[in-house]
């Protein structure tokens, strides 16, 4: 089977929730069996997307498809092409885990049989509790519930909310995974997260702030177009050496990474030793700097600061 | 698709572990004890007598209204002060006082007064205490005239028609039963919908193609069943345990009740569009369901309401279905007899459905 190279696309989207705007403008597309991560912190407009494609949310203005179906005049026809599975576990919780997916195979005019092979990888792992009640479940093992009843219809697009929010870091890998492996089957997967460190397992990246979309590409070209130089730095007194390296006229800006910091510096003219010896006169001990390798966090806290580069 | 929803809503109520309780416990407590506890029949008064007089005729007087069944005596006391005294310390809760020379004057003049005084801090148990003291006396004084004097009298017998003993249980039973529906089909339904709401499971009904009026009607038609097999057992009860069986015809019934129930899941709907939560929705049902009682006739009757909140009584589904109750166990009436409550509870019924389906609307 064919499928068009676009699956979803979504054009100049805009909605508002009372005064707030939670979009505004957002365009981009999603090619079939493709990751298709959107990136951004809480209240980036990440879930309120993805529900106007779940055709839960009618979009102020603007358009979005699924497959040629528009989301709002054929919200019925997506509905059994599409898989959503929302930020809250939200199942049955005093169903059973069999009756949960028994449940929604019915709804979908199907059955569990049918589809078994596309949720087997996910579902053979809670089927030795089929007879517990969803609400008994573990963490990890409601989400991978949710996402085999997702699933159950097959649909051809798959769209999660921040799936890993709240997951251990064991589950979190063990969830992209899963995705990896839904991918190979042909399906186009939407997800949101709020961790960067999860950009690399996309095959194309959204970063999204307040309801923009400030840069989409693939990890790999949004890390590239990182341009300046950036290093590491770290000392003994972390906050005081924030406050001293942010003073510094040659430092565009510095922000806490981790258990370091990461300074983007105005040009060349710098060096890690002249930069060492300015902390030292200014009681520093313990200073360790170094260039480092940008990563998408340094590339998204890089766009939030100079706005006029959203036109990519 | 409606079998499966129904399926897993019987499933869902069946797994609670409160609910079925409560869907058998509430109308057994509501039919079996609420009539024996709440009546306004007030028995055991505890009278003082105050007795100045001492004489045959006046221990005839405190003998007959002890006799009546209706008061204790709790004691004789000497004067007033004392008999005062009694009631401040709550040993009494009316004082009788006959005066010295109560028989010469009622032998004499064909009249004498005593002195009735209530404790007015249980104003139910204060009023029917003097009127039935009062009664009492004006038996008393009758009986008294007959051997006295030959003076015409005119006796006042009051008969109550359709209910001749005037039963409590018989007038509050069938109005219990509608409160019964109110809150199975009305509340339930309503609360379980705003539950899914709250647990987000609505959200992942309505990426579903489930039509949305479907999982709505398939939350209701549990609760019709149940309301519909409950007011059967009310029924039963009301004949078991009280000898008590519509004079009228049990068809009329169910088909005021089919559409009060209507009305009262049309308005839950209205009220679970409107919350978010159910501790909201609670909220608001608790509230509005005691205006309904207050405002139904169900204690207090409608007749002796001042004129605005009668005009407000008409605007109360609970009362229509009320009075057709009463009416058709205790007076045998049949719809012809019935047309107003028809029409108001089918105007109800479309009001609040139509109400129900807008608001579902604008809010999904």
């Amino acid at each position: 089977m064919k499928q068009p190279a676009e699956t979803v696309t979504v054009r100049h989207l805009r909605k508002s929730h009372g005064n707030t705007l939670a979009l505004r403008d957002v365009s981009f597309q999603a090619r079939a069996g493709e990751i298709c991560g959107l990136i951004g912190p809480d209240g980036a407009g990440k879930t309120t997307l993805l529900r106007i494609l779940a055709t839960l949310l009618v979009p102020d203005s603007g358009q979005a498809s699924i497959e040629g179906l528009d989301v709002v005049k054929d919200y019925r026809a997506i509905r059994s092409r599409v898989g959503y599975m929302p930020g809250r576990f939200s199942l049955y919780q005093d169903l059973t885990v069999e009756e949960n997916l028994h449940f929604f195979a019915t709804l979908f005019g199907t059955s569990v049989q049918e589809n078994y092979e596309l949720i087997k990888d996910i579902y053979s792992q809670i089927e030795p509790f089929r007879k517990r009640r969803a609400g008994a479940l573990s963490g990890g093992m409601k989400q991978k519930l949710a996402l085999s009843c997702a699933l159950i219809h097959q649909p051809s697009v798959l769209l999660l909310d921040e799936p890993t929010t709240g997951v251990d870091a064991v589950s979190r890998k063990e969830f992209w995974g899963m995705l990896g492996r839904l991918k190979l089957q042909g399906l186009t997967i939407l997800v949101s997260t709020p961790y960067m460190d999860e950009a690399g397992q996309c095959d194309q990246i959204s970063l999204i702030s307040e309801g923009e979309i400030l840069r989409i590409g693939t990890p790999v070209e949004i890390v590239r177009s990182f341009r300046k130089p950036l290093w590491n730095a770290r000392g003994d007194d972390m906050h005081r050496l924030l406050l001293n390296l942010r003073e510094h006229p040659a430092v565009e800006a510095c922000y806490a990474f981790g258990g370091n910091h990461h300074l983007t510096l105005r040009d060349d003219s710098l060096t890690p030793a002249e930069l060492s010896a300015y902390l030292s006169d200014r009681g520093h001990a313990g200073i360790r700097i170094a260039e480092a390798v940008p990563g998408v966090e340094d590339c998204y806290m890089e766009l939030l600061r100079t706005p006029q580069q959203t036109l990519l | 698709m409606i079998r499966y929803l129904l399926e897993k809503e019987f499933r869902q109520i069946r797994r609670n572990r409160f609910l079925p309780r409560m869907i058998l416990a509430f109308p057994l407590m509501v039919l079996l004890v609420f009539p024996g506890a709440a009546s306004f029949e007030v028995r055991n008064i505890r009278l003082t007598v105050v007795d100045q007089d001492k004489s045959p005729n006046s221990r005839r007087l405190v003998d007959k209204a002890v006799s009546s069944g209706f008061f204790l005596l709790s004691r004789m006391s000497a004067d007033y002060a004392q008999a005062l005294d009694m009631v401040e310390r709550d040993r009494a809760d009316m004082i009788l006082e006959i005066p010295r020379h109560f028989e010469r004057d009622l032998v004499r003049e064909q009249r004498a007064s005593v002195r009735l005084s209530a404790n007015g801090v249980n104003a139910v148990k204060a009023g029917v205490g003097s009127a039935y003291l009062t009664s009492i006396l004006a038996d008393y004084s009758r009986d008294f005239s007959h051997y006295g004097t030959s003076l015409a009298h005119v006796e006042v017998v009051p008969r109550f028609r359709f209910n001749p003993t005037l039963n409590y249980i018989v007038f509050m039973v069938p109005a219990l039963m509608v409160m019964v529906l109110t809150m199975l089909c009305g509340f339930l339904p309503a609360l379980n919908i705003v539950g899914e709401k709250e647990a987000g499971t609505m959200e992942q009904m309505n990426v579903t193609p489930v039509p949305r009026f479907l999982f709505i009607f398939s939350k209701l038609l549990p609760y019709w069943l149940m309301g519909f097999v409950v007011l059967t057992l009310c029924f039963g009860a009301a004949w078991l345990f009280y000898g008590l069986l519509p004079v009228g015809n049990l068809g009329v019934i169910y088909l005021f009740a089919a559409l009060y129930v209507l009305t009262i899941s049309g308005f839950g709907l209205v009220i679970s569009n409107h919350s978010r939560t159910v501790q909201q929705a609670m909220f608001v049902m608790y509230f509005v369901v005691i205006l309904l009682i207050i405002m139904s006739g169900l204690f207090t009757p409608v007749q002796s309401m001042p004129p605005w909140a009668r005009a407000l009584t008409m605007l109360n589904p609970l009362k229509y279905l009320m009075e057709v109750m009463r009416m058709v166990y205790l007076r045998g009436s049949g719809v012809a007899d019935m047309v107003t409550h028809l029409t108001a509870l089918a105007g109800f019924a479309l009001f609040f459905n139509t109400w129900a389906v807008l608001s579902y609307r604008k809010t999904g």
